[in-house]
């Protein structure tokens, strides 16, 4: 499933300057690839216009070679699954009930879930390593759980490409690494993987291509090896880091240094 | 209990209701004469009794308390909001604005479907005026602004009836409050036929967007993405729920806590999937209205008390004792 956006701006009523400048972009299937920026930059309202769900003041989407315009909701979504960043519960509901949602694009209103239905549910609480969860509230579960699950909801989906947005903030460094390694088989598998994240690390170590944007513009784009530069990253981050390979994985590693003099931020 | 066995219990507790509603009040009538009335048998003031004043106020109880029930859990899920109920877009308000102008300006005495219409009317204007109000603000509909203006619109109709009220002369005063406190003294074959039409059909609509309102109950963004045509739902589900509401209010006045308390006894027991919660809804709030309006009914007979106190006096108990329940769960 490929991702392609052609000067894809987008502005918000009453903002200074528009939340996506001129971003153009192209993910072929089966890549996993990472959106980096600083807060305020861009990403998730990259991750909304992708997934058809903003109006765009210029410039188009495509999803699989098609405006994303021309997709229906229902259409889209057994072909796209996507995580949010926040998502409300007011009700109680069990996680598999939580992960059979997922099913929806593929019964519709009325049918009930069938045989494939419930396998596709199986497999993807297993594939999340939910399986144990399924009857437990959903709202009393961990951050780490509650995020696993709703990636298992989104592979219910059946979908060829998944679309998070920082699906690992706020989790712990095991629950991070199992969700990137989940993302990364994904991939491997073909699905296309679209995710924003903070964590230049996790990036440069599982993402084939990485896109930085700056104040909603491309600041770079290409290979972990030629987005991760010392001056592109203190540019767009407006902080001194260091950049060097990890002994351990021979991926780029990313340390922000302290700064000696007084800054936003610094005390 | 599993769904399909919670179910039959409703609705044979619905089933019961009636009869009951049918045999008991200011004059008893033993099940064996409401049997012969209501196959046309027996004598002729029994059969008058049964057929034209009991069964079509247990009928109408049913359908009222089922819409109310139903439009509850609808708006409670589209708003994501537990405290939401089928009056708050400011429904009962304009109901009550109209109902009281027509009592206030003497036109109720013209007709008896005076009443209806104007309540009706005035719910529909709040609807309008709602809807309006958040469409113009924003394209898609945010139902924070939604639920902002319909609290503001029912504080202006509140303030609308105020000052009808402070006007008006006392017999007008009591029968207004009477009547918004709600009441089914007027059902009749009319009003049974009014409420039927507004809330059968809207119920099988509703029954079809079970499974999208699963999905609309955890946020309209996720929604989308899970397939959900959100625009499309939410007009389509406010919109048949709001008539709901409006053509109970209509032929009954406000009657409140049933379509608050009853969702949620329901959810309490079979958990928040629509597609068990919406049906077993409708039963439990048909049970409950009926048994309710029975109460009102027959406590102080022969004098009736306002349905709205019953609901609420039977309601609240049964509720809060739910919630500990489950909180023990």
């Amino acid at each position: 499933m490929r991702f392609a956006t052609q000067g894809l701006t987008v502005a918000y009523r009453d903002a200074a300057r528009p939340a996506l400048d001129d971003v153009t972009m192209d993910v072929p299937a089966g890549l996993l690839y990472a959106v980096l920026g600083p807060n305020g930059s861009g990403k998730s309202t990259l991750m909304r216009a992708l997934l058809g769900f903003l109006q765009l003041r210029a410039g188009e989407v495509r999803i699989g070679g098609l405006p994303v315009q021309s997709w229906t909701r229902r259409g889209l979504a057994r072909r796209v699954g996507a995580v949010t960043q926040f998502e409300e519960m007011p009700f109680p509901l069990t996680v598999r009930e939580l992960v059979a949602m997922g099913r929806y694009p593929h019964l519709g209103p009325m049918r009930s879930e069938g045989p494939a239905d419930r396998a596709a549910i199986s497999r993807a609480l297993e594939e999340c390593d939910v399986t144990a969860l399924s009857n437990r509230p959903a709202n009393e579960l961990s951050g780490g759980e509650l995020q696993r699950v709703r990636i298992a909801r989104a592979l219910a989906q059946e979908p060829d490409a998944l679309v998070l947005d920082e699906p690992t903030a706020s989790l712990d460094i095991r629950h991070e690494m199992a969700i990137f390694q989940l993302l990364h088989h994904s991939a491997d598998r073909g699905r296309t993987v679209l995710l924003v994240t903070h964590n230049l690390n996790f990036a440069a170590r599982f993402a084939d291509r990485i896109l930085l944007l700056d104040q909603g513009r491309v600041a770079m784009e290409g290979v972990p090896g030629e987005v991760l530069r010392k001056e592109i990253v203190e540019d767009v981050y407006g902080w001194p880091v260091k950049v060097r390979h990890d002994d351990l994985t021979g991926a780029l590693q990313v340390t922000p240094l302290s700064r000696p003099e007084p800054g936003p931020g610094n005390r | 209990m599993s769904r399909t066995g919670f179910g039959t219990l409703l609705a044979v507790l619905v089933v019961l209701a009636v009869l009951l509603a049918v045999g008991f009040g200011t004059v008893s009538i033993p099940p064996r004469e409401v049997a012969d009335a209501l196959f046309g048998r027996g004598d002729s003031t029994t059969r008058y009794i049964i057929m034209e004043l009991r069964l079509p106020r247990a009928i109408l109880a049913v359908l009222v308390g089922g819409g109310l029930a139903l439009a509850g859990a609808v708006f409670q899920a589209l708003l994501r909001n537990p405290l939401a109920e089928p009056y708050i877009l400011g429904i009962s308000g304009g109901a009550a604005v109209g109902a009281v102008l027509a009592i206030a300006t003497g036109v109720v005495v013209a007709s008896s479907w005076a009443l209806p219409v104007a309540a009706f009317a005035g719910a529909l204007a709040a609807i309008a005026l709602v809807f309006g109000v958040a469409a113009s603000a924003d394209r898609r509909m945010d139902v924070r602004v939604l639920l902002l203006a319909g609290v503001v619109v029912g504080a202006f109709f509140s303030a609308c009836i105020a000052l009808i009220l402070a006007v008006s002369d006392a017999p007008t005063v009591r029968t207004a409050i009477l009547w918004m406190m709600g009441s089914l003294s007027g059902a009749d074959w009319n009003a049974v036929m009014v409420a039927a039409l507004y809330t059968l059909p809207a119920a099988l609509v509703l029954l079809g967007l079970a499974r999208a309102l699963n999905l609309m109950a955890i946020g309209e963004e996720t929604a989308s993405y899970l397939g959900t045509d959100v625009e499309k739902v939410k007009r389509t589900a406010f919109g048949v729920a709001s008539l709901v509401a409006a053509s109970g209010v209509a032929v009954a006045g406000v009657i409140g806590f049933v379509g608050l308390i009853v969702p949620h006894g329901i959810r309490l027991l079979v958990g928040s999937d629509h597609r068990a919660l919406l049906p077993l809804s409708f039963l439990g709030g048909a049970a409950f209205l009926t048994s309710a309006d029975l109460l009102a009914r027959t406590v102080l007979s022969p004098s009736e008390i306002p349905i709205g106190v019953v609901t609420a006096f039977v309601g609240v108990p049964i509720f809060l004792v739910l919630l500990r329940r489950s909180l023990q769960g």
